[in-house]
């Protein structure tokens, strides 16, 4: 029998605020155990939480991009249960009336647009981080992340594949990105991804039981993971068992997803209303004005790049994967560049240059103007295009202009005749055997005398008089 | 509607005997009974409420405040390390 996967995601994206959902404490990563604490998020009693605005304005901000609704009346809730992490014994989240609901992202997979729904956005506060390393009988807990803010994005479960989970999530991470609302980072955990699988025959409609899998911390692993599970649930119904309802954990190590150990007690969160927080009413002045200021987003962006600058779709895709780097793109065409150029140069030259160093756009010294100016110089035939790779990464590095590493190191392309034709005459000179070869019929050889013109005059001469003159010559 | 002492202190985390169960029991079920009395009212014209309060959008800047100091943050707490709380190790 032919099985498909039924797949739903469960994102949670820690937002870009400087401080707690509820409270002042900073939200930085990486500071000393339980410096980021107080009264508030550390669960003392008496004490009074206050929403932070900007979280709300960025979950309203995600809800717009993704096509939501967003509610006119939305409030939170406790989720009541217990857990070292979880300094207050209830987690502030919302669960009626969440503030986004009915969204949808478009993601494409084999040149086929999918659509996946989105159920709702709601936000809550992160708890606290547990570790278990150390001493043996005890476990040590630093509440430097409880009351941080996160969105929930609930995904319908409209993904049928590994590779469509994928790019959902893929598409999400370069979404956020974009809205200023989460840095996307999975591996420090400002990113995270459940996923509920279940599997069914083709052509049935009714869903079947699903296995949730969490701590899929990589981007590298949210393929594998699901892979691993769908045949796992595939050999358990082919071999006459039954698939439970239960969470499973990816370990990445053995590439396999397990059954959470421990008693798998039934969860009764027993949520109400949060009696601490007013309820939040949203008015469409306020959703107006937090969708004027949404960004080109980059399904937008691509199609435009596309449209204006004739980039083929491949390049364009690239392109708009980051918004800094879009930018840069479009900067450099600003100040004179060709785009097809421009766009090779970024995806060739530069994304090695990066990759080498494990660095993002971000990090790049080099600016798109200097490029364009770099580009002028071939035009001109200053340089010739394989000099241009050195001054590239000269300019990479030292975030110098073209025209002063030209100048600086003597490399300015040779286009006097009479220089290459002393050159061509050497070479023609000591190679004897090669000439004779070449007179023979055997033309390949001609990259041989151009590549020796070349070593002989340090790569300067002009390419063009170089083969001219062979030819002449030869 | 009867309530399960039994599984409300086990979600609660108490330990509650067998006696006391039978008291908790008859009071809390007292206390739902006492409360149905509201289902005899007509609510269909009012609008649901989850705040006693008549307030809304109450909500502070994204501005950074100074937290408390981490000896300061542990120091209640039943045990600690001098920079964690320290707590039975939890079986993953």
């Amino acid at each position: 029998m032919k099985y498909e996967a039924v797949i739903g995601i469960e994102v949670h994206a820690q937002m870009l605020t400087d401080t707690k959902i509820f409270c002042g404490c900073s939200t930085k990563f990486g500071s000393e155990p339980n410096t980021q604490t107080c009264p508030v998020c550390i669960g003392m009693p008496g004490v009074l939480p206050v929403l932070n605005r900007k979280a709300l304005e960025f979950a309203i901000r995600t809800g717009l991009a993704t096509g939501c609704k967003i509610s006119s009346h939305s409030r939170f809730a406790r989720k009541n249960y217990f857990y070292p992490d979880l300094p207050k014994g209830y987690q502030i989240s919302q669960y009626e009336l969440p503030i986004c609901e009915h969204g949808c992202i478009e993601i494409v997979v084999d040149g086929e647009i999918r659509k996946v729904g989105i159920t709702r956005i709601h936000m809550e506060e992160d708890a606290g981080k547990n570790i278990h390393e150390g001493d043996g009988n005890y476990s040590f807990v630093d509440l430097n992340r409880a009351g941080v803010p996160l969105m929930e994005i609930v995904s319908e479960p409209d993904i049928r594949s590994p590779r469509e989970a994928a790019e959902y999530m893929k598409k999400l991470r370069t979404m956020l990105r974009y809205l200023g609302v989460c840095d996307g980072n999975m591996e420090q955990g400002s990113l995270r991804c459940d996923a509920n699988v279940s599997i069914r025959p083709v052509g049935q409609k009714e869903y079947g039981i699903r296995a949730e899998v969490k701590n899929i911390n990589s981007f590298k692993f949210v393929e594998k993971a699901l892979e691993y599970e769908i045949k796992r649930q595939i050999k358990v119904v082919e071999e006459g068992g039954k698939i439970i309802q239960e969470t499973r954990l990816w370990d990445s190590n053995r590439g396999v997803t397990e059954a959470m150990r421990g008693k798998e007690e039934a969860h009764d969160y027993r949520y109400f209303p949060e009696p601490d927080l007013v309820p939040m009413v949203v008015e469409q002045k306020l959703i107006d004005e937090i969708r004027a200021t949404l960004p080109e987003l980059p399904d937008a962006k691509r199609e435009r790049f596309v449209s204006d600058y004739g980039l083929p779709e491949y390049d364009a895709d690239l392109l708009v994967a980051e918004k800094t780097t879009a930018e840069w793109f479009e900067e450099a065409i600003k100040s004179g560049g060709q785009p097809k150029t421009v766009s090779n140069w970024m995806m060739g030259e530069l994304t090695r240059l990066l990759n080498e160093e494990n660095k993002t756009m971000e990090g790049c010294l080099l600016k798109p103007a200097q490029l364009a100016e770099m580009l002028k110089l071939i035009d001109k035939g200053t340089i010739s295009g394989k000099i241009a790779k050195t001054v590239f990464e000269e300019m990479y590095k030292t975030g110098k202009d073209a025209d002063a590493i030209v100048k600086e190191k003597g490399l300015v392309q040779v286009s006097d005749e009479g220089t290459i034709e002393k050159a061509v005459d050497e070479v023609i000179a000591k190679n004897p055997k090669e000439v004779e070869r070449f007179k023979a019929g055997d033309e390949k050889l001609l990259g041989f005398f151009v590549g020796q013109v070349m070593k002989l005059t340090k790569g300067k001469a002009n390419p063009q008089i170089v083969n001219e003159l062979l030819k002449k010559k030869l | 509607m009867k309530i399960s002492v039994e599984y409300i202190a086990k979600l609660a985390r108490l330990a509650v005997s067998g006696e006391e169960g039978e008291i908790f029991g008859s009071q809390l079920n007292s206390i739902l009974t006492y409360m149905e009395k509201l289902n005899e009212l007509d609510t269909k014209d009012i609008e649901p409420t989850s705040h006693v309060l008549s307030l809304n959008n109450v909500m502070r800047d994204d501005v950074l405040k100074k937290s408390i100091s981490g000896e300061d943050a542990l120091i209640n707490a039943p045990d600690h390390t001098d920079k964690f709380y320290r707590v039975p190790k939890i079986i993953e």
